[in-house]
């Protein structure tokens, strides 16, 4: 048979009634913030610490899981309409309001259009006034701890302080080519803490290092981190 | 007229042929399904159904679930270039080795409810195939208590009634020690039900079935103990966690359980001791079918349908019987290290002298020389022996200027320097980075491979049966359940006898036996039988070992023997020829820790790893169900 020219249209037309629209529209809202203790960025490791939204009233109730960035940020990408925002319990290096024991209080979210939510939270303890410096092939680091959690129920001891430094900036004790550590027995006072790493020879060559000291509480599964710094030497 | 009568006549016949009833015509038994009641009528279609319900048991890592099975943990490499995510990932997901497959539970409470109600059944033949029921039953909730933590406990079918209301059918989690007391409760009543059979290895057993109680209640024990260690992981209902009072019952239950298969009551088993050689003897006893050693195993037969691929996969890639077809599991340096040497003490391979100088040997097996036998009966050493011959573990030549001479393969020949002739200067079997099939630890798997003619090649396979209950477990079990009851002495008994038949003839005394002496034999004896991670759980120790921090050389070689040894990223031991004509040391070996390169990630245990995530779909479907802690 030959092919004829209107086999073809017919044959488009066909293609074309196809192309209709059988889908929901994507997820379009975009919900961000980032974890704060009193306005100040807690940071953490980068895609440990989860966060929970429920949407109640959809099918079976299962979570919506997303990590927080080392930064503390976190980003969701939602279908308008009303969520319960929760982070699992024992996660994260801060405390999280219970209305029970075993209960995790939830932050009510109304998702309509973009929005920018910022959570708040206790961490047990703060870096603060950290100075991480490069010299000679070492950083050295000299900061502060302040302990936030401070009621006999709830305060923890410090296991261990690491001072960490990568190639990238991603920085924490599974991405890191060098550290330092200081048993929390080793600590006398919070105040002027100083460490130091040697940095081993990177390949390819770069002149600079990222750097950042985190501190892992007794008990506490995830490390609270100071502020990322890149380090050029 | 003659017609018509023949014609009256046929139609006569037609119309009475139909009239047979209905029920008569339609109620037509079909031949393709046997009802339950004749299936129960006969004790060998019985054993058929009961063999499906045997093949359907679950382990951990089994020679019919892939080699991968075997390869994590940072106890093995995997070489093969779709399976570096082992070492590339940076921990675990929590879904990892979830199980809740309650059609399998629902198959075995069907099997025991009928072969209870079967009427032409002997009552022998009952009471052991009600037995057998009961023990695969008991052993997969073990299974699953292992993995999930407290689970439902569904000891009957359950049925819907079409009401629309399922209620009755959501059942909430046990308590993690209930289905501990359960799978204790069901062997202690099953155990007398059957015949002692030493010879019987792959059905129940009394042997068998105390092997199970006596692991299932030193499991609940070391929970209830060490789980002070991480009280995060406990959920209020203990559907997690198992209150410390509890470990000393359970610890004496599972002394009690150990000590009668010890005692003989349950027959005849010991510990194989067939070869002089003791590491020829170690790797036999999971070749010998026969051996007394073996309690319960899943069996295989070549040439009858029932093989696995292991030796195929694993096999030295130089002794290949399938061409490329090889190499996939490297045992790490992290465990090679671990074996003790002979007089009883832990020390790193000597790699350097005191001042930082290479240790040249003469041989290339001398820097294993006294060790534990286990070590050359688990690992396949370079230029250790299979199928007649050695394999060739070398990694390059190490010159006299401090750079080496290598290549990516055996085949690219290279001129020493000051020569032209082009030699071989890489092993057929590696190490090199990044070469698939080929050691790049430097080690090979001994345990379970086939030297049987003709187990390397796919067509066949191999039959080696997998171990899953081994007397010597039992006696490890009798000396930690017996060390925590503070019964030292009688530990250090039961110890030494393990440790004898792998040459560590310098008995321990009371005094040696600490908790860290009890995790390291258990890690060097029953290493590849899918103990690892269950052990690491129940100690409360797999956040320690796994905490996801990256292993220097000063982790690797301090520390060895020590419970809460950093253990996140498998490395290699890479063997060098050195050459330097002239020198005394020309042709002699040096060794190097080498971490492979395809290895990024470091294990991160993360206390959500401890019980296995239950999906969404389940929590969904029974609201009773409480979520996992710490996920």
């Amino acid at each position: 048979m030959k092919i004829k020219f209107h086999h073809i249209i017919l044959g488009i037309l066909l293609a074309a009634t196809g192309c209709k629209k059988d889908n929901y529209a994507p997820p379009g809202s975009k919900l961000t913030g980032r974890l704060t203790y009193k306005g100040e960025a807690v940071n953490v490791e980068y895609n440990q610490v989860p966060f929970n939204l429920y949407q109640p009233g959809f099918g079976k109730s299962a979570p919506i899981v997303g990590t927080f960035q080392q930064d503390g940020t976190y980003s969701a990408l939602l279908f308008n309409g009303n969520y319960k925002f929760t982070i699992p319990p024992n996660q994260g290096p801060f405390m999280w309001k219970e209305v029970g024991p075993g209960k995790r209080d939830t932050v009510a979210v109304t998702i309509s259009g973009n929005q920018t939510m910022d959570v708040e939270v206790t961490p047990f303890y703060m870096v603060r006034n950290a100075k991480i410096t490069a010299a000679a092939s070492k950083v050295t680091a000299v900061f502060d701890l302040e302990k936030v959690v401070t009621d006999a129920a709830n305060a923890k001891g410090i296991d261990r302080v690491d001072l960490y430094i990568n190639k990238t900036q991603f920085v924490s004790g599974g991405d890191q080519i060098a550290s330092t550590e200081l048993a929390g027995s080793a600590i006398t006072s919070l105040t002027n803490i100083s460490m130091s790493v040697n940095v081993p020879g990177i390949s390819p060559t770069q002149n600079y290092v990222f750097a950042r000291i985190g501190v892992k509480v007794s008990g506490v599964e995830d490390m609270i981190f100071s502020p990322l710094v890149k380090l050029t030497y | 007229m003659k017609k018509i009568s023949i014609i009256s006549m046929l139609a006569l016949l037609v119309v009475t042929g139909s009239c047979r009833k209905d029920s008569s015509f339609l109620d037509v038994p079909p031949k393709q399904v046997i009802t339950s009641d004749v299936a129960f009528s006969d004790p060998s279609l019985v054993l058929s159904i009961l063999g499906d319900l045997y093949n359907r048991q679950v382990d951990f890592s089994g020679l019919d679930n892939g080699w991968a099975s075997f390869a994590d943990f940072s106890e093995a490499f995997p070489s093969e270039n779709g399976s570096y995510y082992f070492v590339q990932r940076t921990g675990w997901g929590y879904g990892e080795w979830g199980l809740w497959d309650y059609n399998y539970v629902r198959d075995l409470n069907l099997f025991i409810q009928r072969a209870t109600a079967a009427t032409k059944l002997t009552d022998a033949d009952k009471n052991q195939f009600i037995a057998e029921g009961r023990f695969l039953r008991a052993n997969y909730y073990f299974e699953l208590v292992k993995r999930m933590g407290g689970v439902p406990l569904i000891t009957t079918p359950l049925d819907y009634d079409f009401s629309g209301n399922v209620a009755k059918l959501q059942v909430p989690r046990a308590k993690e020690s209930e289905v501990y007391d359960f799978i204790i409760s069901e062997a202690e009543a099953i155990k007398g039900l059957l015949p002692a059979k030493a010879e019987e290895k792959t059905r129940a057993t009394p042997g068998a079935i105390l092997a199970m109680e006596a692991r299932a209640a030193l499991y609940a024990c070391s929970i209830a103990k060490y789980g002070v260690n991480t009280p995060q992981v406990t959920l209020p209902g203990n559907e997690v966690g198992i209150p410390a009072s509890m470990a000393t019952g359970y610890y004496t239950k599972a002394l009690a359980a150990a000590q009668a298969i010890i005692s003989g009551s349950a027959g005849n088993y010991s510990l194989y001791k067939q070869l002089p050689d003791l590491s020829d003897n170690y790797a036999n006893l999971f070749l010998d079918k026969s051996s007394s050693e073996s309690i319960f195993v899943e069996d295989f037969k070549a040439n009858g349908g029932k093989t696995h691929g292991f030796t195929t996969n694993d096999q030295p890639f130089s002794i290949s019987d399938e061409g490329l077809d090889a190499g996939r599991l490297n045992p790490s340096l992290n465990l090679v290290e671990s074996f003790e040497k002979t007089n009883n003490t832990y020390a790193p391979m000597a790699t350097k002298d005191g001042s930082g100088n290479p240790i040249y040997y003469a041989n290339e097996l001398d820097i294993f020389a006294d060790r534990d036998a286990r070590l050359a009966g688990t690992v396949l050493l370079p230029s250790g022996l299979f199928k007649g011959k050695r394999t060739d573990v070398f990694a390059g030549y190490q010159l006299a200027d401090g750079s080496i001479l290598t290549s990516g393969d055996a085949t690219q020949l290279k001129p020493l320097p000051g020569t032209t002739t082009p030699v071989q200067v890489v092993g057929k079997d590696g190490p090199v980075n990044g070469a698939e099939f080929r050691t790049q630890t430097g080690f090979y798997i001994r345990k379970y491979l086939d030297p049987t003619v003709g187990s390397g090649r796919r067509g066949r396979g191999s039959d080696v049966n997998f171990i899953r209950y081994r007397y010597a477990e039992v006696l490890l079990n009798a000396a930690e359940a017996s060390f925590e009851l503070g019964q030292t002495a009688v530990a250090a008994g039961y110890m030494n006898q393990v440790r004898a038949r792998a040459g560590l003839t310098t008995p321990l005394v009371a005094a040696d036996i600490t908790f860290d002496r009890i995790v390291h034999e258990r890690r060097v004896e029953l290493v590849f039988e899918g103990h690892t991670l269950y052990d690491m759980k129940r100690w409360r120790l797999a956040n320690v070992v796994w905490d996801g921090n990256q292993m220097s050389v000063t982790d690797l070689v301090s520390n060895i023997g020590k419970a809460t040894k950093r253990n996140t990223q498998p490395w290699g031991l890479w063997p060098y020829k050195y050459y330097n004509p002239g020198n005394a040391n020309n042709g002699k070996w040096i060794f190097k820790e080498v971490l492979p390169s395809p290895v990024t990630g470091a294990n991160r245990f993360q206390l959500g790893n401890y019980y296995s995530q239950i999906s969404d779909d389940i929590l969904g479907a029974n609201p009773k169900i409480v979520r996992q802690p710490n996920q």
